[in-house]
């Protein structure tokens, strides 16, 4: 490149108003050994910008992937879910539920259970009274036993007359 | 998004974070410790970067940000970030030498310059942006970064040429 384009390209490049190729144009330019005496401190400038142009970033960086923070709660999720439900569960066992309460089906079936209830137990009453004829009959049983006990003796006495004969 | 979708979003310009961050911070270690910042950052925030249409550009200005937080931070410490990198360009070759110690020139010049001109001479002569993403960068108009560019690389030629005739040091 012509000596004089490339100070034109200098005094360019000094305002900023050079494009990026033409700045890499007066790169290639100063990237040669040999530039004129006067033109030496650019050639410096544009050395140093190629040196820095190969430092790199080496260190490791540590990249911890996030945790999602939703697991954490599902456990405290699932304990208030327990807790209300076991709170509801001991409130309705304490509630007692009064026959006003009751729909007029509920009462219907209430009242026909009842009824059942009361038959049946006027039925077990009646057994009862039947068992007592059972009872009167067992003691007289009883009785009649005792009395057997008077014929054994009786018994004994007219074999100990036998044997004496 | 997985570690690896991450990696390859950020692969690209990680080594840019981490150049602007140190042209700002200049030292090795603290720069290092803004990139791993920055890089935290977008990953956390994983969700929300894949809405953007320019994450590099996006990250570029989180690091400005950071960086210029940083800076103030510590002044107000009354503090100055110490760089301990002085043997960073390490050229073994003998005829090497010389060149170097220009280079250190040119850095030292570089620090010198306002925050915000580093920051446009990094992104335009470093990293090669156009001037529209400098200015989406660094939040302002076209015309403001041309003009700072301008004025940041005579400077830079000023004090190099001064330099460079007198071998001051």
């Amino acid at each position: 490149m012509a000596l004089d384009n490339i100070e034109q390209l200098l005094e360019k490049y000094d305002n900023a108003e050079t494009t990026l190729a033409e700045e890499a144009k007066i790169r290639a330019y100063f990237s040669r050994e040999n530039v004129p005496a006067h033109l030496e401190s650019y050639k410096l400038l544009f050395q140093y910008v190629k040196h820095t142009k190969q430092e790199q970033f080496t260190k490791d960086v540590p990249l911890q992937p996030k945790r999602t923070k939703m697991y954490q709660w599902i456990s405290v999720a699932a304990i208030a879910v327990l807790m209300v439900g076991g709170y509801f569960q001991v409130h309705q066992m304490n509630q007692k539920t009064t026959l006003d309460d009751l729909s007029h089906e509920q009462l219907m079936a209430y009242n026909q259970t009842i009824e059942v209830f009361s038959l049946v137990s006027s039925k077990f009453n009646k057994g009862t009274d039947n068992l007592e004829a059972l009872s009167l009959v067992s003691s007289k049983l009883n009785e009649g036993a005792e009395n057997l006990s008077y014929i054994k003796e009786f018994n004994k006495a007219t074999n100990k007359i036998i044997k004496s004969e | 998004m997985t570690q690896t979708d991450f990696v390859k979003l950020v692969l690209p310009f990680k080594d840019k974070i981490y150049r602007l961050a140190k042209r700002l911070l200049v030292s090795n270690e603290e720069a290092e410790d803004a990139t791993q910042e920055i890089l935290i950052k977008l990953w956390n925030n994983k969700k929300k970067i894949e809405d953007y249409r320019n994450v590099e550009a996006f990250s570029m200005t989180m690091t400005k940000n950071l960086c210029l937080d940083r800076l103030k931070s510590k002044q107000a410490q009354n503090l100055k970030i110490v760089h301990s990198n002085y043997e960073d360009h390490n050229i073994s070759l003998q005829k090497q030498v010389e060149l170097n110690d220009s280079l250190n020139w040119v850095s030292k010049i570089m620090e010198e310059l306002p925050e915000q001109q580093k920051i446009i001479v990094q992104l335009r002569d470093v990293e090669d942006y156009e001037f529209d993403e400098i200015a989406k960068v660094l939040e302002m108009n076209e015309t403001a970064v041309r003009v700072a560019l301008s004025r940041a690389r005579k400077t830079i030629r000023e004090k190099l040429t001064n330099k460079h005739n007198y071998g001051i040091r």
